[in-house]
């Protein structure tokens, strides 16, 4: 058998299928997170920034548990928030493994996050431009959906790019305690069996797929900026 | 009619309560263009702001016809809000929809879901404020005269019976200011809407407000039509805006050395065409010395005001034949 140039380089991966599945799981693990972070991180930053001190809902209490809940979250490192919501996961999807079993600390520990920069970008929103569709009649929903998410999709699309690649880094750290993915094999062959060049590819695909993803979003907030 | 009574607002910060207007009465006629003037902190903007009810007053009671606004209930509120445009200093247009959309915005709001009736009422806005080639703009891509004719087009779109304007001009030039003063009148004429307006500008009040009230630290010093109260100012804030829009004026009246009574002689309307001073002047025999002066309009009303030193014998009697040809005369002061 002819060595091909793939298999001298990288002595050590005899199974580039195996690779191919990681990188499907990791694609998986982080679409089936980004769009869940974002169906409940978006009403949450939403509802921080409404309840805020001196805006349309202002509730200060309300306002201070919901932030104080998000700050938590926010500060477990997510190795750690992984492992303490196990039982959760379990009973939310059946299993702590594999790619469903990573999407559920992976929404709660990315959501807050995400909430909170949502919160940011609509802050960034004119006062005026607020003040101007309630002086039309605008109900405080009509806001919400016409000026405020509107107004600060450039921000919101940024905000949804540095969620993305959080995320990315929270699946590589899952795969060390059993979500698979791209993380898991670098764990597992590049780690605990010294073949350095799989940590090698892994790392270089992960690093591939986080520009991707920043490149896509910075398109995405140009075009919103323009105008 | 728009009357507010016993009406005050402060505001609380920190836990006290800052006191930002005094407790006033105040009534704004149908179809008038009534200008607020005063400095900056004056209260200019809480006032306008009380009107849709933006700000909500710590007393008193806010009428618009029969409707108390303070009393409305949320979506009353809203519904009244629809019926009184208004445009902000900083024009306030969003910036993610083009020009059309701005305009479009309020008809939407108001549930307006007919795309064609929106298009043609976009475009009957647009023509109006002259900016129908610019409806597939952006904001960003208009000059600031141009974004409040967006701004006033939006205003307009519900049809109000009442616009606001939050110093509307003062971010632009004064040649863009005087092209947006005349869309303003000329709206105030054809759709017979009442104009509020607040500037720091008595030029702004002199070329189109009806009437005025002026507003120093949150109180009301002095109001009337605005030809009373630009002509013959009693208050040193208004004074001092009269002398802002005639600085010339203001200070060759303070020369040294003038001889003789020194009078202000105010002419209006007709008068300010006909050549009453001179045929006063010579048939009494009396020499003047034209100290300072002025032709202008106070919206459409022409008038005159001149600064004299007179010298002679009748002085007396030509001034009484002054005063019997409609000529308001002051005397400066020695
Ligand atoms: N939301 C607020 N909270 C606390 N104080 C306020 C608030 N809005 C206005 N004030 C205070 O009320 C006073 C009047 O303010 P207002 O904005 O009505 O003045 P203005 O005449 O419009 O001034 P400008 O010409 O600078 O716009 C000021 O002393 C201001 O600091
Ligand atoms: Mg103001």
């Amino acid at each position: 058998m002819t060595a091909s140039p793939l298999q001298s380089l990288f002595p050590n991966i005899d199974d580039w299928g195996e690779l191919g599945h990681a990188c499907i799981d990791t694609l998986l693990m982080l679409g089936g997170s980004l769009a869940l972070t974002v169906l409940i991180g978006l009403p949450l930053g939403v509802l921080l920034y409404l309840t805020g001190k001196g805006q349309l809902r202002a509730m200060p209490k309300f306002y201070g548990i919901v932030s104080l809940l998000v700050n938590v979250l926010r500060s477990v490192p997510f190795i750690i928030l992984m492992i303490v919501l196990m039982p959760v996961t379990y009973a939310l999807v059946g299993t702590k493994l594999g790619v469903r079993g990573a999407i559920p600390p992976l929404v709660i520990g990315a959501a807050p996050f995400f909430a909170r920069l949502v919160e940011t970008a609509l802050r960034e929103v004119q006062q005026g431009v607020i003040e101007a569709a309630q002086a039309m009649g605008a109900s405080t929903w009509q806001v919400v959906r016409h000026v405020l998410l509107p107004e600060a999709r450039g921000g919101l699309a940024a905000g949804i790019t540095v969620t993305a690649i959080a995320l990315v880094g929270y699946t590589a750290m899952g795969g060390a305690i059993g979500s698979g993915g791209l993380g898991d094999l670098a764990y597992r062959y590049g780690y605990l069996s010294y073949k350095s060049d799989y940590m090698l590819v892994t790392v270089v695909l992960l690093v591939v797929l986080v520009q991707l993803l920043q490149m896509m979003g910075d398109r995405i907030v140009a075009r919103y900026k323009r105008h | 009619m728009i009357r507010f009574l016993d009406v005050h607002k402060s505001y609380r910060v920190d836990g006290r309560e800052i006191p930002a207007l005094q407790p006033f009465n105040l009534d704004i006629r149908d179809g008038e263009v009534f200008g607020i003037i005063g400095h900056s902190g004056a209260g200019k903007s809480t006032l306008i702001r009380l009107i849709n009810l933006l700000e909500r007053p710590s007393g008193g009671r806010i009428l618009i016809g029969d409707t108390d606004m303070t009393a409305l209930p949320e979506p009353a509120l809203r519904a009244q809000r629809r019926r009184i445009g208004m445009i902000f200093q900083h024009f306030n247009l969003l910036s993610s929809q083009t020009v059309a959309d701005n305009v479009a915005f309020p008809l939407r709001l108001a549930g307006e879901r007919d795309a064609a009736k929106i298009r043609a009422r976009v475009d009957e806005l647009l023509a109006r404020v002259g900016l129908t080639e610019h409806a597939g703009k952006y904001p960003s891509q208009l000059s600031g005269g141009q974004k409040q004719r967006v701004g006033i087009a939006r205003a307009l779109a519900n049809r109000p019976e009442i616009l606001l304007c939050d110093e509307a001009t003062s971010a632009l030039d004064p040649q863009t200011t005087a092209s947006v003063l005349d869309l303003l009148a000329a709206i105030n004429r054809e759709l017979k809407l009442t104009i509020v307006l607040i500037t720091h500008e008595m030029d702004v009040v002199r070329r189109i407000c009806d009437r005025v009230a002026v507003l120093d630290a949150g109180r009301i010093v002095e109001s009337g039509t605005v030809a009373d109260v630009f002509l013959h100012p009693q208050h040193a804030t208004t004074r001092r805006f009269v002398d802002e829009a005639l600085p010339e004026e203001a200070a060759t009246a303070q020369a040294p050395n003038m001889t003789g009574r020194v009078l202000r002689l105010t002419f209006r309307g007709a008068a300010t065409l006909q050549p009453v001073l001179s045929r006063v002047m010579r048939e009494h025999g009396v020499d003047f010395n034209l100290l300072a002066g002025r032709i202008d309009r106070i919206k459409e009303l022409p008038y005159g005001q001149l600064t004299l030193a007179l010298e002679g014998a009748n002085t007396d009697a030509a001034l009484a034949a002054l005063r019997a040809a409609g000529i308001e005369i002051e005397e400066m002061g020695a």
